[in-house]
Parts: C-alpha cells; sequence; structure tokens
C-alpha cells in the first residue's frame, strides 16, 4: 500500500532529473550574457505561470490580473530592502504571506463570479493595483519606479553574478514544481481535476468546491509574489509598468500556448514565447527596421493559431504518448435515455 | 451646481461612447456566447482609419461611413476566421483567441498608424454652447443625438425586421433557432459585423475628443464591457444605461475626488458590482431582454 | 425500524406552475424506496429538493432528524447521503480508480499546504483512498478497468463508476437518479444485484427509475407522484392494484 502514488501516477523522478540535468548543463552552452538574462527571466515567470496552470489548467478559474500578484511581491521586497534595510529573504517571505492573505480575501468574493465575468473583475483588480503602485508614491516612488533594490546574498556570498542568480531562480523553480506537483498527486490535485470535470458532481461528494479555489488561487498568487521578489532583486530596479495587464496577458498567454493542462505544459510555453519575443524583435528591428512592440502581430496571430489549432497547447503536439498532459477524453456521445 | 451640471454633460457625453461599445459586447455575447475582448480595437480600427481617409482628402461626412463599413469588414473577417473555426471550444480559449485577435488588430494599427497620436477634426466645427451656466461642446451634442438614432435603429433592427428577430431567437435559444431554420453561424457572423460597426461609430466619435492612438482600443473595449456588466450582460437597454453611468462616475470621481484615481474608482464600483449585484443594476427595471 | 430521511410536506412552485406540491414520505434504515410517475410529474425536482439542489417552496426533510432543508450541497455527504445523477457527472478526464477515490474526499484531511509539503496525513489519506476505493472495484468487478479514463468507458461502464463513487465512502442513503436508464438487461439486474447486497448491509435507498419490472423486484416500498402530487404509496403488490397509478399511466399511454 505504500505504492499508491506510483499506482496512480507513476514516478515523477526520471522527468525531475532530466529537469535538473538539462538547467544545471544549459549554462556550459551559454556564451552570451544576453541569453543568461533570458534564461533567468524565463524561470521567473514560470514560477508564475505553473501557478497560473494550477489554477486554470487544474482548477479552471480564469484570471488576467497575476502581474498585480507579482507586483506586489516585487514591491514588498524592494520598499523593505531598500528603504527599510530589511533582509531581501525576510522581505520575501513577507510579501508571500502578505500577497497570499490578499489573493485569499480578493478570492473569496472573486471566485464566486464565473467565466468571463472572473476574468474581467482580475483585469479590474489588476488595473486598481497598478493604479495603486504609481499613485501611492511616497511608499512606491510612483511612476519613476523604485532604485536601489540590493542583490540577493546567500551564506554571505552576494549573488550579483549572472550565473549565480541563474541557478538561485531555477532551484526555486524547482521547489514550486515539487510542491506544486505533490499538490497534483494527492487528493487536492484530483479534487482539482474533478472540478473541471464536473463541478455538481465534486460538491455531491462533500467537497466545498469554492474553499479549494480560494485556496489554489492564493497559492497562485504567492507563487506570483515569490516571482516578484526574485524579479525585484534581479533588475534591482522596479516600476508600475511591469506590472499591468498587458503583462498579466502575456503570462496567461504563455500558459495557454504551453498547455494549460500541465505544469511542464506552462514552462515551455513560457520559454516558447520569451524567445519568439526575442527573435521578432531582433528580426523587426534588424531585418525590417521597425520601432515599437510591432512583435505583437506576430504574437496575437501565433496565440489565435495555437488556439484554433491546438488548444490544449505545445505540450499536447509533443506528447504523442499522454505522459505530461492529462489526456482529454473523446468525448463519446452518450445516448443518455432522457426521463423526466 | 454649475460644476455639477459640466461633470453630469462630460460624463454623459464619455458614457454615450462607452454605451455604444456596451451594446456591442451584448450583440456578440447573447448570439454566440463569446465575450469580444477585440471589441475597443474595432474602435481604435475606426478613429485611426477615419483620421486616413480624412487626410486622404474625403470630406468628414463620407470618411465617416466609410470608416465604419471597413471595420466591419474587419469584424466579418475575424469571426470567419478566428472565432468561426473555433466556436466549440471552451469559454476560456474564446477569450484567449479574442485576446489574440486583440492584440494582434493593435499591432496592425501600429504598422498601419505608427504609435504618434492622431486627432480627427470634429464633426462640426467646435463651438461652446452656453446650458445654465455650464459649457457645452457641440461635439457633445452631436454624440447625443447620433446615440439617440442608433438607439432607434437598433430597435427597429432586432424588433422589426427579420434579421433582427432571428439574432434574438438565437440568442434566446440557439438550438430551437437552429430548429427553425435558422442559420446560428450566419447570426455569429452577423453579431460580430454589427459590433464591429457599433466599434467604429465609438472610435469615430471618441477620436475628437481625445487622440487616437493604436493603443486606445484594449482600455476603451474594457471600458465597454464594464458597462455592459452594470446593464446585466443581457439588455441593450440595460447596456446603454451602463454605460451613461460609467461616464457620469467617471466624470464625478474625477471632478471631486481626484482626475488620478477615476480609473480605480470606476474599476472599485465594478468589483462592488460584481460581489453585490451580478445580475446588473438595472434588472428589475429593464428586466426583458432586447 | 427507525426513519432516516423524512419528507414532509414538500413544495415547490416555480412562478405560477407548482411542479411538486405537498409530498411527505418516510425511508427507514435499510430500506429501498422507488419514486416512480408519468414524465413531468416532478420526481427529479422531488429528488432535487432532497438533496440540497433546490430549495422548497414550502416544507422540509429530516435526516436521522436534522434538517436539511437549507443545507448546501456539500454539507450532505459528511451526514451520509450520496447520489448520483440521471445525465451522469463523473469526472472524464480522470481514471476509474481516481473516480471511485474521489467518493472518498469526505473523510481525508489533505489540504493544499499537508498536500504541498507532503506531511504524513497525506500518505495517510492516499493508502485509505485507495484501499476503499479498491474493494468496492472488486466488488464491482471493475479492477481491470481501473487505469482507463472514465470518459472513455461504455455508457453502463459509466453509471457504475459513478454507482461506485457514491458508494465508496459508505453512506447510510444512497439516492440514485434513474440507475439503470439506459442500461442493458443484464446490466440491469447486475445493478440490481448491487443495490439488493448493499441493502442487507444496513444501507437505504431513494431512486427514480421507468423500469417497473426492476423496481417491482428490489424496492421495500413505492412512491407514485403524477402531475406534482403523491396520489399512492405502499409495497409493489400494492402499487400494481392501485386504481389511481394504472390511471395515471394509462393516461400516459393513451398521450
Amino acid at each position: 500500500m505504500e505504492k499508491v502514488e506510483a499506482i496512480l501516477y507513476g514516478s515523477r523522478w526520471k522527468g525531475f532529473l532530466g529537469f535538473i540535468a538539462l538547467i544545471c548543463l544549459l549554462p556550459f552552452f551559454i556564451s552570451s550574457q544576453y541569453i543568461f538574462t533570458l534564461f533567468i527571466l524565463i524561470g521567473i515567470y514560470c514560477i508564475v505561470t505553473i501557478g497560473l496552470s494550477l489554477l486554470i489548467g487544474y482548477a479552471g478559474q480564469i484570471s488576467i490580473g497575476h502581474a498585480a500578484f507579482f507586483g506586489i511581491g516585487a514591491y514588498v521586497s524592494g520598499v523593505l530592502t531598500a528603504k527599510h534595510d530589511m533582509s531581501p529573504w525576510l522581505a520575501m517571505g513577507i510579501g508571500m504571506i502578505a500577497t497570499f492573505l490578499i489573493a485569499y480575501m480578493i478570492g473569496m468574493q472573486v471566485l464566486k463570479l464565473k467565466g468571463h465575468i472572473l476574468a474581467l473583475a482580475t483585469i479590474a483588480i489588476n488595473i486598481i493595483v497598478y493604479i495603486l503602485l504609481v499613485g501611492l508614491s511616497d511608499i512606491t516612488g510612483g511612476a519613476s519606479g523604485l532604485i536601489g533594490i540590493p542583490n540577493l546574498s546567500l551564506f554571505g556570498l552576494e549573488l550579483g553574478n549572472q550565473l549565480h542568480y541563474y541557478f538561485l531562480v531555477w532551484a526555486f523553480v524547482f521547489l514550486v514544481i515539487l510542491f506544486s506537483t505533490n499538490i497534483i498527486r494527492s487528493n487536492v490535485g484530483r479534487v482539482l481535476r474533478s472540478i473541471h470535470d464536473s463541478e455538481i458532481g465534486t460538491e455531491t461528494l462533500g467537497v466545498n468546491v469554492t474553499k479549494y479555489k480560494i485556496a489554489i488561487f492564493a497559492l497562485s498568487a504567492m507563487y506570483a509574489s515569490l516571482a516578484g521578489s526574485l524579479y525585484a532583486h534581479y533588475i534591482n530596479f522596479i516600476a508600475p509598468p511591469t506590472f499591468n495587464v498587458s503583462f498579466s496577458i502575456l503570462l496567461l498567454v504563455m500558459v495557454m500556448v504551453g498547455g494549460v493542462h500541465s505544469i511542464w505544459g506552462a514552462m515551455i510555453g513560457t520559454a516558447a514565447i520569451m524567445f519568439l519575443n526575442e527573435v521578432i524583435r531582433f528580426v523587426g528591428h534588424t531585418v525590417f527596421n521597425i520601432s515599437g512592440e510591432v512583435e505583437i502581430v506576430v504574437y496575437g496571430l501565433i496565440i489565435v493559431v495555437v488556439m484554433i489549432f491546438m488548444p490544449k497547447g505545445l505540450i499536447g503536439v509533443l506528447d504523442i504518448r499522454g505522459k505530461f498532459a492529462i489526456k482529454s477524453a473523446a468525448k463519446k456521445n452518450v445516448a443518455s435515455e432522457k426521463g423526466v | 451646481m454649475d460644476l455639477f451640471l459640466q461633470y453630469l454633460i462630460t460624463g454623459l457625453t464619455v458614457g454615450s461612447i462607452y454605451a455604444l461599445l456596451a451594446v456591442g459586447f451584448v450583440t456578440i455575447y447573447n448570439v454566440t456566447g463569446v465575450l469580444n475582448l477585440a471589441q475597443g480595437e474595432f474602435a481604435m480600427i475606426g478613429a485611426l482609419s477615419c483620421v486616413t481617409l480624412v487626410n486622404l482628402g474625403i470630406p468628414i461626412l463620407g470618411a465617416i461611413p466609410l470608416a465604419i463599413l471597413i471595420t466591419a469588414i474587419i469584424g466579418f473577417g475575424v469571426e470567419r476566421l478566428a472565432i468561426y473555426p473555433a466556436r466549440n471550444a471552451t469559454p476560456i480559449i474564446l477569450v484567449v483567441i479574442t485576446l489574440g485577435v486583440s492584440i494582434f488588430l493593435k499591432g496592425m494599427g501600429l504598422i498601419i498608424w505608427g504609435s504618434s497620436p492622431k486627432s480627427l477634426p470634429p464633426i462640426v466645427e467646435s463651438r461652446s454652447i452656453q446650458f445654465f451656466g455650464a459649457v457645452i461642446n457641440s461635439q457633445s451634442i452631436w454624440i447625443f443625438i447620433l446615440l439617440f438614432v442608433l438607439l432607434i435603429l437598433l430597435y427597429w433592427f432586432f424588433d422589426k425586421t427579420f434579421i433582427g428577430s432571428a439574432l434574438r431567437a438565437s440568442e434566446k435559444n440557439p438550438h430551437a433557432a437552429s430548429l427553425m431554420g435558422i442559420n446560428t453561424s450566419t447570426m455569429s457572423t452577423i453579431a460580430f459585423t454589427i459590433a464591429a460597426a457599433l466599434g467604429a461609430i465609438a472610435g469615430v466619435m471618441i477620436a475628437p475628443l481625445t487622440d487616437a492612438t493604436y493603443e486606445m482600443g484594449f482600455f476603451i473595449g474594457i471600458k465597454g464591457f464594464v458597462a455592459m456588466i452594470f446593464g446585466g450582460m443581457h439588455s441593450v437597454p440595460g447596456a446603454v444605461a451602463g454605460g451613461l453611468l460609467l461616464g457620469v462616475i467617471e466624470a464625478f470621481s474625477g471632478g471631486y475626488i481626484s482626475t488620478y484615481y477615476t480609473d480605480a474608482l470606476a474599476f472599485g464600483f465594478l468589483l462592488l458590482v460584481l460581489f453585490f449585484r451580478p445580475q446588473g443594476l438595472f434588472m428589475r427595471a429593464t428586466g426583458e431582454r432586447v | 425500524m427507525g426513519n432516516l430521511l423524512e419528507v414532509k410536506n414538500l413544495t415547490k412552485k416555480f412562478g405560477g406552475v407548482t411542479a411538486v406540491n405537498d409530498v411527505s414520505f418516510q425511508v427507514g434504515e435499510g430500506e429501498i424506496v422507488a419514486v416512480i410517475g408519468p414524465n413531468g410529474a416532478g420526481k427529479t425536482t422531488l429528488f432535487n429538493m432532497i438533496s440540497s439542489f433546490i430549495q422548497p417552496t414550502v416544507g422540509e426533510v429530516l435526516f436521522k432528524d436534522q434538517k436539511l432543508t437549507g443545507k448546501k450541497i456539500f454539507d450532505l455527504a459528511p451526514l451520509g447521503i450520496s447520489r448520483t445523477f440521471q445525465n451522469l457527472q463523473i469526472f472524464s478526464n480522470m481514471t476509474v480508480l481516481e473516480n471511485v477515490m474521489m467518493g472518498t474526499s469526505v473523510k481525508l484531511k489533505t489540504n493544499v499546504f499537508s498536500a504541498g509539503f507532503r506531511l504524513p496525513v497525506v500518505k495517510r489519506d492516499e493508502s485509505k483512498a485507495y484501499q476503499a476505493a479498491y474493494k468496492v472495484l472488486e466488488m464491482m468487478q471493475l479492477t481491470h478497468l481501473m487505469h482507463e479514463q472514465a470518459g472513455q468507458l461504455s455508457y453502463g461502464q459509466q453509471k457504475k463508476v459513478e454507482f461506485a463513487r457514491a458508494i465508496v465512502y459508505d453512506p447510510a442513503l444512497i439516492m440514485l437518479d434513474e440507475p439503470m436508464a439506459g442500461l442493458n438487461d443484464a446490466e440491469t439486474n447486475t445493478m440490481a444485484g448491487y443495490i439488493s447486497d448493499l441493502k442487507k448491509k444496513g444501507h437505504s435507498f431513494l431512486f427514480v427509475e421507468h423500469k417497473m419490472a426492476t423496481i417491482m423486484q428490489i424496492a421495500d416500498r413505492i412512491v407514485v407522484l403524477d402531475f406534482g402530487t403523491k396520489i399512492a404509496e405502499g409495497t409493489p403488490e400494492e402499487i400494481q392494484k392501485n386504481e389511481k397509478v394504472i390511471s395515471a399511466y394509462l393516461g400516459e399511454e393513451a398521450i
């Protein structure tokens, strides 16, 4: 009976070892600082998108507002360390707990809403948080941003170095993956997936569905807060525009394009969109000499095409054996005899 | 008192534009079940293509219908190319598709019109009219008249024409409508085309008030969505009332509280409505779906 | 035999239409009660009121002398009431085993944080859920399907999965909404067999069904509804002879 998890879900350590090997080997092949930066940012964003995958793919609740939680984390870290000289690690923890509580309270109200209206409510929250970040300039530094956020240090070693920060960020990503797969491979994970299939069916089994939705919403917000703190200590400077709705949309797109039903899909989507972004920007600016955010044309197009032709995302295409993503059952035409 | 009236009129003017967008939202949402987050981009395209047409030397009264026509054709294309192929997808996927369309159209706007703001000359020569101590821009009056005429036209269209009845039927009961021989997929296309045209009209109307840029779409679209929620999602009169209310809330909070926090207050109010009256503010008054 | 479930004067009005009108009956411990009636008689409305899906206009439902009226859907399972659905509510993207394990949720204590940190409670819960589910699957001879996606099974198998999910945590009262609809004769008999077996173990059943032969065979008592009103109640033999019942059904045939 020890191996219930193995019976249900098989082993996850092969995937983990592959992941760790990839992360350790990558630095040997990266020659430019620019690509390093990109990988560090991908890691930071992955922490958010893994949470979104739990929220959207597992619990079935949409959010176009997670940039707000990312921003709250970044600003709690930034303000406490740059202005009050607090230890970055303590500030990070405070940010996570505060974001969890804020999101929990927001979630209690917001998650009564469904589908499109939930999407709008999360947009509204994002807009309000953004306006507050600019408006409360005494605390946040306002539109001109917050400078002087220190680097993180670990065991007396300051992690200003790209390579060190790369490993730190990806270690956090690994912890987040571990925590999230622990959840997925437990009764909580089954409850989340069952909500997706039949909310009524789940409630009938005595599960308070709303409580689970709120918990996952708050957890995903907490991940976003962690990512925001890591971002603030990496860039050392934060300003409100980073945390606007357009970033929430970008995060949503990453998750959807990668494959929302799997945290690996979310990560693939994050990396794919980040690389795509750079490639389009490069081609657009150097080859066609266009300025501004023209890459969004290709973006938009890719989102539409991916959503129409592979609604399960990139991982749905890569995943021929159905190992990562949850297979969506080919809906059989169940001819139920209609009674009363 | 003068200020109060001034804010009220400003609010109603902007609110009329939100109302038009909200009517577009309601039309698409009720016929297709799709929440079209690209609705605001139609306003952007309408406004900017009108500017281009005017710059080409076409008189404004000719440019406006042309701009509306162009936007309507784009709305038609969006439905055929992006929405129709995914008509059976889940709501989340459809929302993301309309987000993709919105981003794409915004990018096209940037490529075609560049990033600098463009302005449209007012439809009539801008004059200020004194009204009980408040100053009314003549453009505002035009906007009111236009909104009024459009609403009558829409009412006539939905109530008296065959296509209008068919649209209403497919919004109330798509299955029954398709049994009655109404092609619901055609209805979806028509809904998108109409919504695009309404969006374009809103854009053309707003452009003389504030400059038009390729970025204007998303936010103005969200405002239309908010207006639709105030009105309870299903009703055209509700959407109009919601739009006017949103405009007035913004004008008053901007006037009396803080211009900076206008949007925060408007969206805060939205959240309160969602939490406490998710069925909309006016359901009792305008309970019937239009 | 004490009363497990007591339905008192339940009435439901939708606008001007009275779907269920002043219906009262009881389900005793270890009893199988069937609700029958022509189409549109209000059986599903009655069922939904008892299981807290909708609230009655008038009347109340007591379970072990505790008031159910006004409770949330998820409050019922912890009390010992489970139900199935006429149009299945199985989790089609999950395996059969996972579906049935979900039925034990009410007995588990894992939450998001204990799951994330893998506290010891998780392992205990998982093995408890697995053992309970395996036992039921074994009893219903479904173990060979336990790793299949529930959505890809045949309709009859899906009904079995939903039934297994409803009984796995040992509820006192099991409510079945048309458990035999869409099943062939062999499957119907198997299902009737499960119900009779569980009755012997002390479980009570309340079910809505159309297949008369099966009802007559397994039900202890039958409640007959017509146009929302209870027109008869009694043993299968009594109901078969009841003239009101006969005319209600004949009336339906005539249409």
